[in-house]
């Protein structure tokens, strides 16, 4: 492949590794930013004197962080729900994407249940009819509401059920004949040959789990059995709209300033640390998941 | 070999998937009813009184709901456009650089986006954007006086459609990496034995390449031309900039569960699905039609 090479294809090179070195910093520049004026003293951070670099270096919001049991309490909740949501999408992933991955000779009935998928995926009442059916349940307050509704994660019961549907029949039929039965070719055959795809998809679900806010939000009626990022969002992000309404651009102003944007950095940081404890395993495995999309075909 | 056994396994593992299902998407959908209703919350459905199409008369004539249609048509159809531009100019940059470790790199870095919630980089954005924020430190050294970003309608489209494209630009190239990397060998050979340059070589085999990709992902994207972001939108709105930021389903929220006009959100949001419906079963056609790809 490498031919020659001119001196205006150098510059051409050049120009190209500047020009995704920039795009490269771009992205990662807010998160950089949030990290210095997390470790910046609150004046300069409020004097607008942070650029790159913490000004004032001192750990003193991170300390108030670690005695608010709030958050803590919050961020328990969100690791909670990810051990729970996740063992549940790992697993019905797995029971449903076996037997509909059979053919239609062996498991008659797939073809129903195949389609009913693919409607649920399609069709839904919205948000107001499942936030009815959640509350006439009694699910408020209780993690199953945050847990429950995306039980079943259509998108990837499919896409595992594609990645089945590849493997070598002879690994099934070499179990079989050796007496296992359906139970015991999933979990001994099945699940150890998938796991790098089943790792992938897992770890999607996870990380939609610990990112999702909203249902914390509708759901949870106090305040304390909110997940973290529904808390982070609440404290952080949401300025009240009443308040917004009646207030004057300059008294906005003031109150833009006046918030703890030093301590909101740290805590947007902390909630970030098990997203970035688990990127590079994300970064290894989710190559292959999109390969695996793309060859549904 | 293959028993009744089997067989009854086989719909034993189905069955608490599909219960959770009928439970948790079926089952509301005909909770969609009460778009045809003067909707009371506390008593049952099936005993509320029964409005015919009022709901969807009065939404019509609101003048929020038409203002909600068009926000979020403009907003996703920017999304739509930069981020299909975006990605596969980046790709192709990408695919220019032989250095592994450098690709490898920038890769894992304008990934990491992808990853962080919205409510983070609200979070972060919000910083940024504040009036003591770094972005207003920047316009002063230019002398230009400081803006309320997200106060402004002049500018809250443009931050959501580009802090969308900032955290989606990475991850969506993937795809076309993949299809970058598909494109045979040989046919740069034979282009650099004919005298191709480099951006002849670009133009006549690299883009010829991912076009089928870029065809399909485009007219998938269609399906989508209803969907704005709830998630960022949300975080990052506010009355003030209801007049260009506000989508239909930040609307849905705000006067369904906020106001508790269940009626008339459940009509505004199902009147969204039925469009949404509409719009992939075209997006399939042409999907279909122009690059030979069905979903279903």
């Amino acid at each position: 492949m490498v031919l020659s090479k001119s001196w205006g294809t150098r510059g051409t090179d050049i120009m190209i590794f500047v020009l995704l070195t920039i795009v490269a910093c771009i992205s990662l520049f807010p998160l950089w930013y949030t990290i210095a004026l997390s470790f910046s003293d609150k004046a300069a951070v409020n004097a607008g004197r942070v650029f790159a670099w913490p000004v004032g270096f001192n750990l003193s919001s991170y300390k108030i962080i670690l005695e608010d049991h709030k958050f803590f309490a919050a961020f328990l909740i969100s690791v909670k729900r990810v051990l729970l949501g996740g063992a549940i999408n790992f697993i019905l992933t797995v029971i449903m994407a076996y037997p509909l991955a059979r053919d239609n000779k062996m498991f008659p009935g797939r073809k129903y249940y195949v389609w009913y998928l693919v409607f649920s995926m399609l069709f839904s009442g919205g948000l107001i009819p499942l936030y009815m059916t959640i509350t006439e349940l009694h699910l408020q307050n209780t993690i199953w509401s945050l847990v429950l509704p995306g039980a079943v994660p259509v998108f990837n019961v499919i896409l595992i059920m594609n990645f089945f549907r590849n493997l070598p029949k002879e690994l099934e039929e070499a179990a079989v004949v050796d007496g296992a039965g359906p139970w015991y070719t999933l979990m001994r055959i099945f699940i150890p040959v998938s796991m790098p795809a089943l790792a992938t998809v897992t770890l999607f679900s996870i990380v939609g789990h610990w990112n999702s806010f909203f249902d914390g939000l509708i759901y949870m009626n106090r305040p304390e059995n909110y997940p973290l990022q529904t808390y982070i969002q609440q404290l952080v992000v949401r300025i009240d709209p009443a308040l917004m309404q009646s207030l004057t651009t300059e008294q906005l102003i003031e109150l833009s300033k006046a918030s703890d944007k030093t301590l909101n950095s740290a805590k947007l940081i902390v909630a970030m640390i098990p997203l970035l404890m688990i990127y590079p395993f994300l970064q290894k495995y989710f190559v292959h998941g999109i390969v695996l999309g793309s060859v549904k075909e | 070999m293959r028993s009744k056994k089997w067989l009854l396994n086989y719909h034993l593992m189905l069955l608490p998937g599909i219960l959770l299902l009928i439970v948790f998407s079926t089952i509301p959908i005909f909770g969609v009813v009460i778009a045809f209703q003067n909707f009371i919350p506390g008593i049952p459905i099936f005993k509320q009184d029964w409005a015919g199409l009022d709901n969807f008369k009065f939404m019509f004539q609101l003048p929020d709901s038409k203002r909600v249609f068009v926000n979020t048509i403009v907003i996703a159809s920017m999304k739509i456009v930069l981020g299909l531009l975006i990605p596969v100019t980046f790709a192709l940059l990408l695919n220019e650089i032989r250095v592994r470790s450098f690709k490898r790199l920038v890769q894992t870095i304008v990934y990491l986006p992808h990853f962080m919630s919205w409510v983070i980089l609200s979070g972060i954005l919000i910083a940024m954007l504040s009036i003591d924020g770094i972005v207003n430190q920047i316009i002063g050294l230019f002398h230009v006086d400081p803006i309320m970003f997200l106060a402004s309608n002049q500018w809250f489209r443009h931050i959501i459609v580009w802090s969308d494209v900032l955290k989606e630009f990475g991850f969506s190239a993937i795809v076309y990496l993949a299809a970058l990397a598909g494109i045979n060998p040989s046919l740069y050979e034979a282009a650099e034995i004919d005298g191709a340059s480099r951006t002849r070589k670009l133009f006549h085999v690299t883009i010829p390449g991912i076009m089928p990709t870029i065809v399909l992902l485009s007219t998938l994207s269609l399906g989508n031309i209803l969907n704005a972001g709830f998630d960022q939108v949300f975080n990052l709105y506010n009355p003030l900039v209801y007049s260009t930021g506000d989508i239909v389903d930040t609307y849905v929220y705000r006067i369904g569960l906020v106001e508790a006009q269940y009626g008339l959100a459940t009509s505004v949001g199902l009147l969204k699905s039925v469009i949404a419906i509409l719009l992939i079963a075209v997006s399939n056609k042409l999907a279909d039609k122009f690059a030979n790809y069905r979903i279903f």
